[in-house]
């Protein structure tokens, strides 16, 4: 290995370097990435969807300067997805073009070695020569037989293939599971890993994220900004809005060149923050009224 | 209402008895204290495994102690491992280490001085004080409020003392003049005329309680005994007070729970008829060689329920809250009729359909539903008889019959022979009894006559609620 490996020393030390990747994270979240690191042990990310869990892990890749592998979980999804697949195609090729007078024994040693193994996410990630990410994102889409089968590969690093034994890692990567706690995990993979909770930052701590992500934006439309999005949360909607949609309405007001937020304006970005039919009357109703209050009050004060 | 239950720990006059001596010292220095705060968090249903306790002294030798925060989230991020483990984790780790260091300092003799003797009441300007409570409460941090508490508590919780913390804050809070209420009579630059924050009275309010707490330990020489957590942290909204963001977090979290569950049960079961059609077309990527086999996903059966909530004053919001959990998860119902009652009943189907906002809908109910005819006492005979009647032919072995109340008769006959007849026809009867099992059958309660015909659940916290409905919307097996 060429490269040399970065090795944080310290919670500081992370939250340096995942502001320099472009992520600011939060007090719990950069001591958190830091044990991960130190203990190697994977992390369970669980929070409302849109806060950052995903991102997490792709900074990390960046500050660590590693390889982000992500494995996408739905519902049905199977080891031969997720871990590794017999190559059935060429199997059956390699049966089809062997000469009908080498031995069974031959071909059967021969079509199951790991030149017909497909590697899927998980295999790729523990075979790698490079250390990587692991990134299991939304693991409670799936259903509780693969959780189970995961919990081999989280605590032992290794996985089994019953026709050619157990491949043990080769580096030890840094493993982010993330859930939107849909439904509840089960203990044993709980136990394995590190537990995280993102909510939606502090106001102060959402105004540092917008302006690291549109620094032209102006200081005063930025608070104000940030401070609808609070109020926003507060409605009973069916999708608040997340930080990535704050940034995106941010980079909008950018674009148009907003000075100020007030009604007009807001009525014709609100679609980039909210996004469902009745959550947009709501917001319209509740937040636009209350904009269009404060424009009237001004003149007359 | 009837007389409640003996409860010790209400009964006991405060006093010196009540408090034990300092403990010994836990053996075994720092790990031994953290076992024993393992041990704390586990009396409390947090399930903490050794190896999640190994992985906490793990996690501390790579951070600094010093930091309190650092310590704090290490020690979160590897004992507590939801979102409600960790708000019980927070309360144990303020109240173990709160007390630990207590004891300490009371076995080396360290004091602090008593708060309330060092300060006469003519030193200090009242009125200032006040006012720099209130204005610290908006922007100061915890160490200036720290000390502003002990002031407060020097100015006004001098002598007499009551002995029960609780009154105590609440009368220096009132001395202090500090409301969540606006109040206009105040000048205009004073910080409480438009009202203290609620989050900002509870905080003020906290350190008032360590204070007195510090001081009280002080002068007793002895720790107070260790209270469990109070269940009601985690108990169903019961009145007004109650936030409502939390109701509805509480529903949107069930309902994306049970969504999911339903195909979980089906993906379970898929293993039921190979669908030919399906596996014929996956063949064809293998040459023909049906390798992978595909089945025919298995639909359950959705059940059909009719509720029936006691909407009388005891029992209101826990009953609209149930319901609007119930009408949130239609989909996962065949059919759902939800009726209402107090002395007679009246069906709130509609409302519910229409009504998302959970305080609109308990508004629409106390408005529309007319169930109260004179008295506003239950009369559960009455709703039985009205009951059977209107969905008579409805009720089928397949049908759920779900009643929520506390079976407070008031004095009145409760019929079981009518309700007798309902479970009988109905499939499954469930009755949800929102008072803890403790109280049951004390008083006019009768829930003893009711549950010899159905199955009666105790349900007045969240997590009890869940389980329920999680039982409800699982699909009934064919008999």
């Amino acid at each position: 290995m060429t490269e040399t490996m970065i090795s944080p020393t310290s919670v500081d030390d992370v939250s340096a370097g995942l502001r320099e990747a472009g992520y600011l994270a939060g007090e719990s979240t950069a001591l958190v990435s830091f044990l991960a690191t130190k203990l190697d042990k994977p992390v369970l990310v669980e929070g409302p969807a849109g806060v950052g869990k995903t991102e997490l892990a792709k900074a990390l890749a960046r500050y660590l300067d590693r390889r982000l592998v992500r494995l996408q979980c739905y519902e049905g999804l199977d080891e031969a997805k997720a871990m590794y697949e017999w190559n059935y195609r060429k199997q059956l090729l390699r049966i089809q073009a062997e000469s009908s007078d080498a031995g069974w024994s031959d071909v059967q040693e021969d079509i199951f070695g790991e030149e017909f193994l497909l590697p899927r996410p998980l295999m790729t990630a523990i075979a790698s020569e490079l250390p990587v990410v692991l990134l299991i994102d939304e693991i409670d889409k799936t259903d509780q037989e693969f959780e189970a089968m995961l919990l081999e590969l989280l605590s032992e690093f290794q996985i089994s293939i019953p026709e050619l034994g157990r491949i043990d890692a080769r580096t030890q990567p840094v493993v982010i599971l993330t859930s939107n706690n849909t439904r509840e995990l089960t203990e044993a993979l709980k136990r394995r890993c590190l537990y995280l909770w993102l909510d939606y930052p502090e106001l102060e701590h959402e105004l540092e994220i917008v302006r690291l992500h549109s620094p032209g934006l102006q200081e005063s439309v930025a608070r104000k900004l940030v401070e609808i999005v609070g109020q926003i949360r507060e409605l009973d909607l069916k999708k608040p809005p997340s930080i990535a949609e704050s940034i995106d309405w941010a980079r909008a007001l950018l674009l148009l060149g907003a000075n100020e937020i007030d009604a007009e304006m807001f009525r014709q970005t609100m679609s980039v923050i909210v996004k469902h039919r009745t959550d947009l009357d709501t917001v319209a109703a509740r937040i636009g009224v209350k904009l269009e209050a404060a424009a009237d009050a001004r003149p007359a004060a | 209402m009837p007389a409640p239950p003996p409860d010790d720990r209400r009964v006991t006059p405060p006093g010196a008895r009540l408090y034990a001596q300092i403990p010994d010292r836990i053996p075994g220095g720092f790990d031994g204290q953290l076992i024993s705060f393992a041990e704390e968090l586990r009396s409390e249903h947090v399930a903490i495994g050794t190896s999640e306790l190994l992985d906490a002294f793990s996690a501390l030798t790579h951070i600094s102690w010093t930091s309190q925060p650092d310590f704090k989230e290490a020690l979160a991020a590897t004992l507590a491992k939801s979102p409600e483990d960790r708000r019980v984790f927070e309360l144990v780790f303020e109240r173990f280490f709160f007390r630990a260091a207590e004891a300490e300092a009371a076995r080396q003799q360290i004091k602090e001085g008593p708060a309330t003797s060092h300060a006469a009441q003519g030193d200090l300007d009242l009125e200032e004080l006040r006012r720099q409570i209130a204005a610290a409460l908006s922007d100061g941090d915890e160490a200036t409020l720290r000390d502003l508490a002990r002031l407060a508590i020097a100015a006004f919780g001098r002598g007499e003392g009551s002995g029960v913390l609780g009154v105590d804050v609440q009368r220096i809070r009132r001395a202090l003049g500090l409301r969540t209420e606006p109040q206009p009579a105040l000048p205009d630059d004073d910080p409480r005329r438009d009202g203290v924050p609620r989050e900002q009275l509870r905080r003020f309010e906290q350190h008032l309680r360590r204070e007195l707490e510090r001081d009280m330990i002080e002068r007793t020489q002895s720790l107070p005994p260790k209270r469990a957590l109070s269940e009601l942290d985690r108990s169903l909204p019961s009145g007004p007070i109650q936030d409502l963001a939390a109701v509805h977090r509480v529903v949107a979290q069930l309902k994306r729970r049970l969504a999911t569950q339903g195909t979980e049960l089906r993906g379970r079961k898929r293993h039921a008829h190979v669908d030919v059609r399906r596996t014929m077309r996956a063949s064809l990527q293998s040459g023909g060689v049906p390798i992978e086999l595909k089945y025919r996903p298995q639909r359950p059966r959705r059940p059909e329920i009719f509720v029936l909530c006691d909407v009388s004053t005891s029992v209101t919001s826990a009953s609209t809250f149930f319901l609007s959990v119930l009408h949130a998860l239609h989909d996962s119902f065949r059919k759902l009729r939800s009726f209402v009652f107090i002395e007679r009943i009246s069906e709130v189907t509609d409302v519910f359909e229409r009504e998302r906002d959970f305080k609109a809908a308990s508004e629409a109910v106390s408005r529309d539903a007319g169930v109260a005819d004179i008295s506003g006492y239950t009369d559960y005979g009455r709703v039985w008889t009205e009951f059977l009647s209107t969905i008579e032919d409805e009720l089928h072995p397949r049908a759920t019959v779900i009643v929520l109340g506390d079976a407070r008769t008031n004095g009145r006959p409760p019929r079981d022979d009518v309700f007798a007849q309902i479970t009988a026809r109905a499939g499954r009867t469930f009755w949800l009894n929102p008072e803890p099992r403790l109280y049951w059958n004390y008083g006019d309660s009768v829930i003893a006559a009711y549950a010899e015909h159905c199955q009666a659940f105790e349900c007045w916290r969240t997590d009890q609620l869940e389980d329920f409905v999680k039982a409800l919307a699982q699909p009934i097996v064919a008999r």
